[in-house]
């Protein structure tokens, strides 16, 4: 890893050149009170003094609708046009914060763990991600609980850490990164040696997630599911705005004789998630729901794919909109 | 990136359709591009993702014996919108096949062994192609005996096939309707496959057996297996949890840690025993 410094000016300088390469630039924009993920042509756009955009940034490498092939019917016979990788664009991210970018890592271990997802790998291979430490958090953000941190550079192509007077420690953390630092190398400064630790916001640690999955392992029978998912409305916002979730349902859009199958986001939240064309359903209640939501996160995904399925952004207690809250959640479990 | 889209469908074309009983069909299907029939494979417990284009897809087993080459089969109920749209087409049609998904029965583990198939209703084409694929392999295997039943005797699938097993010397092969589901000229019994099967009796000394059916028939079955002495690791079964994907990536056959479409669907009962058993 290589440390740079860039001032406010060669920042302005590095993103104009980003943007000219004809690479798409997404960034957080606020619009109508939101601050959110759009497309981006100057840094001015940019929004400042937020906490966390409500949807994460999961959409540019898994979009919520996706096509996965297309296809023509004549006569009885079918014709099938395949997904083309050369139409995904070059892709940076800019502003994504850490726990977003540490949600790269469970959604690559799950569509990679066996059968390789050609559609996520090449959104992934196209997309840079240039992640800014955290310097500000609120009661919902727990990334230190789960193994991350505001500073953490998991999934990080380049991290900036702002400095009060507009500039920024760099840390080109990948070949990726260095390509992106080569758009603009003289806007670059060497490293002035800064420790980046005291422009981080102080996010306490407030549980141990090993002692939560050792509790989860036998919490399968718990009344715990019942009490805490008792005004759950299975609505699945949870799961829309979480950076790791990746549950998807396939659909076919067909109009006539022509038509897409495309996957779309979806949720293990809602009831009919899991319903059979019997009408049996496993997961029959929203506390089984509940516990799956859980227990997937918190210990089927570390046993199964060595990853937690949460990085800690808190996302899913600010979108409730019962006012459920993960980590009061997650303390109370971990405490039973 | 060189891999392949694995939500791509092979196309195939419906060399036959077979009327099996009410609402229920045998499409026999070959591939249209050769060098994909030639790379093909599978094994006994397999399943597909079937697509009605313009429709969607279904998850069915493999009901074909992979020792039958140049062809797959599937057997359906059309219930929903896929096997709604499945029953519009007709021979010669191109549908869609994604597959073989999911792991297999440990059929090469069984030789020397008898084998016990219990089946209810449409539970009998996923063990069909396991069957078969014994039969096809009948010196490998001791007795082998089939206990399989059905609402009534209309219900009752590969009734052409049943005919030949039932002349087979080498396979004991018992059929049962449920009380009121039979005929006049009914012979087979007439009883709950439970029932019948503590009736027939199997062994358990060096058998396997392998039971497939709605939840409730099977819920009853290990009770009854477990009395005649059955260890839970001599009885297979395969689960049919809701399945998208078929690659472990949708979340939604996931039974405990476990997902149906990657590590079963075949499984044991003893593993079964470490699966919370209200997931599926």
């Amino acid at each position: 890893m290589e440390i740079k410094y860039i001032s406010k000016e060669g920042l302005n300088e590095w993103f104009s050149q980003i943007v000219k390469s004809g690479k798409r630039v997404y960034a957080p924009v606020r619009e109508r009170g939101q601050v959110e993920f759009k497309r981006v042509q100057a840094l001015s756009e940019v929004a400042e003094d937020y906490i966390q955009t409500t949807q994460s940034i999961k959409s540019s490498v898994f979009p919520r609708a996706e096509v996965l092939f297309s296809f023509e019917k004549e006569n009885g016979k079918v014709a099938v046009e395949d997904f083309n990788p050369d139409a995904v664009k070059e892709t940076v991210l800019w502003k994504v914060h850490p726990c977003d970018a540490a949600g790269f890592k469970p959604l690559t271990a799950i569509f990679n763990w066996d059968y390789k997802d050609k559609l996520y790998n090449t959104h992934l291979e196209k997309t840079t991600l240039v992640t800014f430490s955290c310097a500000k958090a609120d009661n919902s953000c727990f990334c230190t609980s789960v193994n991350g941190g505001p500073g953490n550079t998991a999934g990080s192509d380049v991290q900036l850490t702002m400095m009060p007077e507009g500039g920024a420690i760099v840390e080109i953390l990948t070949p990726k990164g260095e390509a992106l630092i080569q758009l603009a190398v003289s806007a670059f400064e060497k490293d002035k040696g800064e420790d980046k630790s005291k422009y981080l916001v102080d996010v306490p640690k407030v549980f141990d997630v090993e002692e939560i999955k050792a509790r989860l392992a036998t919490a399968f029978d718990s009344p715990v599911w019942k009490e805490q998912s008792e005004r759950c409305l299975g609505c699945g916002a949870c799961a829309f705005v979480c950076p790791t979730c990746a549950c998807f349902d396939i659909q076919e859009d067909a109009h006539g004789s022509k038509g897409k199958r495309i996957r779309c986001w979806d949720a293990c939240g809602f009831s009919l998630f899991t319903l059979h064309t019997s009408g049996h359903n496993p997961r029959a209640v929203q506390s089984q729901r509940w516990r799956q939501r859980i227990l997937h996160k918190f210990s089927y995904m570390p046993d199964r794919l060595s990853v937690l399925g949460c990085t800690g952004c808190g996302r899913c207690s600010r979108a409730c909109p019962v006012d459920m809250n993960i980590l009061e959640h997650l303390i109370s479990i971990a405490k039973k | 990136m060189s891999e392949q889209n694995i939500y791509l469908p092979y196309l195939m074309t419906i060399d036959k359709i077979i009327n099996e009983a009410p609402g229920v069909r045998t499409f026999r299907l070959k591939f249209q591009n050769e060098e994909e029939a030639d790379a093909f494979n599978f094994k006994a417990g397999q399943f597909g993702e079937y697509s009605a284009f313009g429709e969607g897809e279904s998850t069915f087993c493999i009901a074909s014996s992979p020792t039958r080459k140049g062809y797959i089969e599937c057997t359906f109920r059309e219930t929903g919108r896929v096997t709604t749209g499945l029953s519009k087409l007709e021979e010669g049609s191109t549908m869609g096949f994604r597959g073989p998904f999911g792991n297999t029965f440990p059929i090469d583990e069984w030789k020397g062994k008898n084998l016990v198939f219990i089946a209810g209703g449409i539970a009998l084409p996923p063990m069909r192609c396991v069957i078969w694929n014994s039969l096809d392999l009948r010196e490998n295997f001791k007795d082998i005996t089939i206990v399989y039943g059905a609402k009534s005797v209309n219900d009752l699938v590969y009734k052409h096939e049943l005919n030949e097993w039932e002349e087979r010397p080498d396979v004991n092969l018992v059929t049962t309707v449920d009380p009121g589901g039979e005929t006049p000229d009914w012979k087979g019994e007439i009883g709950f496959v439970p029932a019948i099967v503590e009736k027939v009796a199997p062994s358990p000394e060096n058998t396997i057996v392998i039971v497939c059916g709605p939840p409730i028939m099977i819920k009853f079955t290990f009770p009854v297996l477990a009395k005649l002495g059955f260890k839970d690791d001599q009885i297979y079964t395969t689960l049919e949890n809701r399945m998208k994907c078929g690659v472990g990536k949708c979340g939604r056959c996931n039974v405990g840690k476990l997902y149906v479409c990657k590590d079963g669907p075949v499984f044991s009962k003893k593993q079964l025993n470490s699966i919370p058993a209200e997931e599926y």
